[in-house]
């Protein structure tokens, strides 16, 4: 049946709507009255976008706790990286998100939702006692971790996380057998990868991202050890073409053509991780998250064999390039209080612990990483603990914080690949910088 | 009396018209639906590559400034040559592949049935699937394709994983996915062949070859022809395969126009470039396909 609306009815339904709407409130009152309740919000059913990996595993696993804990539902997808930021982007965009609460990386996607304005703010909420419990202890949330969640005007629009830093994963067999010792800086390991190259024996090595776009952030690694980043200055401004940059562009090169598997230019972390598991690598720079596939005695060859390194340091610098991944509510969300109390419970002490036994990443956090309860627990070595510890103190950003970062990656992308494939590091990255210079001084100027 | 002609048919016309004017109604809704699904898309992504379009930011509308960008935009262009390049190589090859194993199967020979389906099987599979087993089969030191060279003593290769291989690398893949369907159009050519020219040049004492040139060529010329317009556009648009495979690397060795337009619109979201290659790369498209229509009427029989 089809019911009519008249003018009456719907001169009604906005009376009613403006007595219901001071209804509304009781919630505000509600809570004015107690402290934080984690049932204040039962009921109801957040809609969860996350990026396929451990992150996504853990929240399916425990989500029956979280609505035990709160009487709050969670629908969760998960989509792969990729897909899952363009699904993002596309739906914010959009104006009606299917989704009350996501992932994303700040280093990807930051900039882009800090200028179109499609987050929530939660900076009052974090400091309202009804709406952030002691618990959370978001005192020991990481500077680094809140920096990131903050925009560039100072609201707070997300929670961090965890982070990932770039390590050096080695096969202590290897080295061993090679009687080379793990190396402290740039030209040891220069000399460690030609030692322990052995063609003969299909062993290379050095492994490491090679492919368009991705390779980006192991030359940053890299770059860190001329003591220098992407960009400088404000207005933003591309150093990618001083002479350190080449420098750091020449070793890249050296160290991959020279000592990398054939057909490096076309790696990406899945096959240098995979060429590694098969022991078929020495050295291998990624990112934290890699221990628990590597330790994983269905996938990995070189179980109880692998040692973690920080980052050998360079001539004019020392660092680790770091990643972080946050939560965020869209500003246009159905159910935003549901959603930023899941959003507590997937950033809070408790899952952040979960997070780091399993080795799925490292927390914006230092409870965990200093809790034995957890260390005695960790499903990895106490080794790759240990080394992320202290890659924590050289932590620096391993991308530009602009908003075109996925054209930025692949232009510089495809001069680092090119200089796989024989090309003239200055040329490359001059050539490079010239062509990716026009792009953002028109996004930074919007 | 031609005057009286004229006058007749006039008013048959108009009686005509007047007689289907009720039914010229029913015309609007097939007007409206393919105006929405069709002409509408097409006259926004026209706008859409007139404006400066960031998603996130405001639109600005900057006129064909995004076709000049394009005209010297040295990524554009390569990947132009890339598409040509690929689709020269992804057509012939099947094309001149397909024919010879329809020729062979049309023969009649034992187990004829099970081989031909063995051989249609690729053209079955999804693309994406497909590709993913085929980027294992690549992998220079892990893949099985490198073994097998090592079988018959040749050194490796590095297959999609270097810019001088790539695309070779991508075409075989092609060649094994679509040189069925070739086969299928010119199987069903072969089998609507009259047998009484076979016959007579038979009694003529016309060798094979002469009889595939003088009689089985032109006679499915027509068919061929089809099979060439239909995988000019397939191959032309090919998108799974590379971007599976290797995502227009290594660096933007094998990058086609499809895949630079995927980068520009959904990677780095900027719609408006992203615009001005559709409709540039639809340019192209009707270009060609009007040459090969050409071509088609010329093949059809006399």
């Amino acid at each position: 049946m089809v019911r009519s609306i008249t003018r009456r009815r719907a001169l009604q339904g906005v009376a009613l709507g403006g007595l219901a709407a001071p209804m509304l409130n009781t919630v505000t009152a509600y809570a004015q009255s107690g402290a934080f309740n984690w049932q204040r919000f039962k009921g109801q059913t957040v809609e969860v976008l996350m990026e396929t990996g451990p992150r996504a595993d853990l929240m399916k696993k425990y989500q029956k706790e979280f609505l035990d804990q709160t009487g709050i539902k969670l629908g969760i997808e998960v989509i792969p990286e990729q897909q899952a930021r363009q699904k993002v982007a596309i739906e914010l965009n959009s104006g009606k998100p299917s989704f009350d609460l996501f992932n994303f990386a700040f280093h990807v996607q930051k900039r882009q939702f800090e200028k179109a304005g499609w987050l929530l703010e939660i900076t009052d909420w974090l400091k309202d006692p009804q709406m952030m419990p002691a618990e959370y202890e978001l005192g020991d949330v990481s500077k680094l971790g809140m920096s990131f969640a903050t925009t560039s005007d100072g609201k707070v629009n997300a929670l961090p996380i965890l982070c990932d830093y770039f390590m050096v994963y080695y096969n202590k067999e290897l080295f061993a057998k090679k009687g080379v010792a793990f190396p402290k800086t740039l030209d040891e390991m220069m000399a460690a990868a030609a030692a322990l190259n052995d063609r003969s024996a299909g062993i290379s090595g050095f492994v490491g991202r090679g492919v368009r776009n991705a390779n980006v952030v192991l030359w940053t690694q890299l770059l860190s050890g001329w003591g220098q980043e992407t960009v400088t200055g404000k207005p933003l401004r591309l150093i990618t073409d001083t002479p350190d940059a080449i420098a750091s562009a020449e070793y890249y090169k050296k160290l991959l053509s020279s000592y990398g598997p054939a057909g490096i230019a076309g790696f990406n972390w899945n096959e240098a991780q995979g060429l590694f598991m098969q022991g078929k690598a020495a050295m291998w720079i990624d990112a934290t998250g890699f221990a628990a596939p590597v330790e994983d005695k269905t996938k990995s060859r070189v179980v109880g064999k692998v040692g973690y390194g920080v980052p050998p340091s360079g001539p004019k610098g020392h660092g680790s390039v770091t990643f972080g991944t946050g939560m965020a509510i869209p500003k246009n969300a159905a159910r935003k209080e549901a959603a930023y109390y899941t959003m507590l419970w997937m950033t809070g002490p408790k899952m952040a612990g979960r997070m780091l036994q399993v080795g799925g990443g490292i927390p914006f956090r230092t409870a965990p990483l200093k809790d034995p309860a957890v260390l005695s627990t960790l499903t990895v070595p106490r080794e790759w603990a240990d080394c992320a510890a202290g890659c924590a103190p050289i932590s620096m950003p391993g991308l530009p914080v602009i908003v075109p970062v996925t054209e930025f990656r692949d232009v510089i992308g495809t001069a680092l690949t090119n200089l796989l494939g024989g090309a003239d590091p200055a040329t490359e990255m001059k050539r490079a910088t010239a062509e990716f210079k026009p792009v953002l001084d028109k996004s930074e100027a919007s | 009396m031609a005057g009286a002609d004229v006058t007749t048919a006039a008013g048959t016309r108009a009686a005509g018209e007047r007689r289907l004017r009720p039914y010229l109604l029913f015309i609007w809704p097939a007007l409206i639906v393919s105006s929405a699904v069709i002409i509408f898309p097409w006259i926004f992504t026209i706008w859409m590559s007139l404006n400066d379009w960031h998603i996130g930011s405001k639109q600005v509308f900057i006129g064909v400034d995004n076709y000049v960008a394009l005209a010297t935009n040295r990524r554009f262009l390569e990947s132009i040559g890339h598409t040509i390049y690929f689709t020269i190589l992804a057509v012939a090859l099947p094309m001149v592949l397909g024919t010879i194993s329809a020729l062979v199967f049309h023969k009649k020979f034992r187990g004829r049935g099970f081989f031909r389906t063995l051989f249609i099987m690729p053209m079955m599979a999804t693309p994406v699937a497909v590709s993913l087993i085929w980027t294992m089969m690549f992998h220079p030191q892990l893949g099985v394709l490198n073994y097998f060279l090592s079988l018959v003593g040749l050194p490796p290769s590095e297959w999609v994983y270097s810019p001088n291989t790539v695309i070779p690398s991508l075409i075989l893949v092609e060649i094994w996915l679509w040189t069925p369907f070739v086969m299928i159009i010119v199987l069903g050519g072969l089998a609507s062949l009259p047998t009484e020219p076979y016959e007579a040049a038979l009694i003529d004492g016309a060798s094979q070859w002469q009889m595939f040139w003088k009689i089985t060529y032109p006679l499915v010329l027509p068919f061929l022809v089809v099979a060439l317009i239909m995988r000019t556009i397939d191959a032309l648009k090919v998108f799974e395969t590379i971007w599976v495979i290797s995502n227009g690397g290594p660096g933007t060795s094998s990058e086609v126009l499809n895949v630079y337009l995927y980068a520009q619109a959904f990677a780095y979201n900027q719609v408006g470039t992203a615009s001005a290659v559709v409709v540039v790369f639809f340019a192209i498209i009707v270009a060609l396909s009007l040459v090969l229509l050409w071509a088609r009427q010329k093949a059809k029989w006399n």
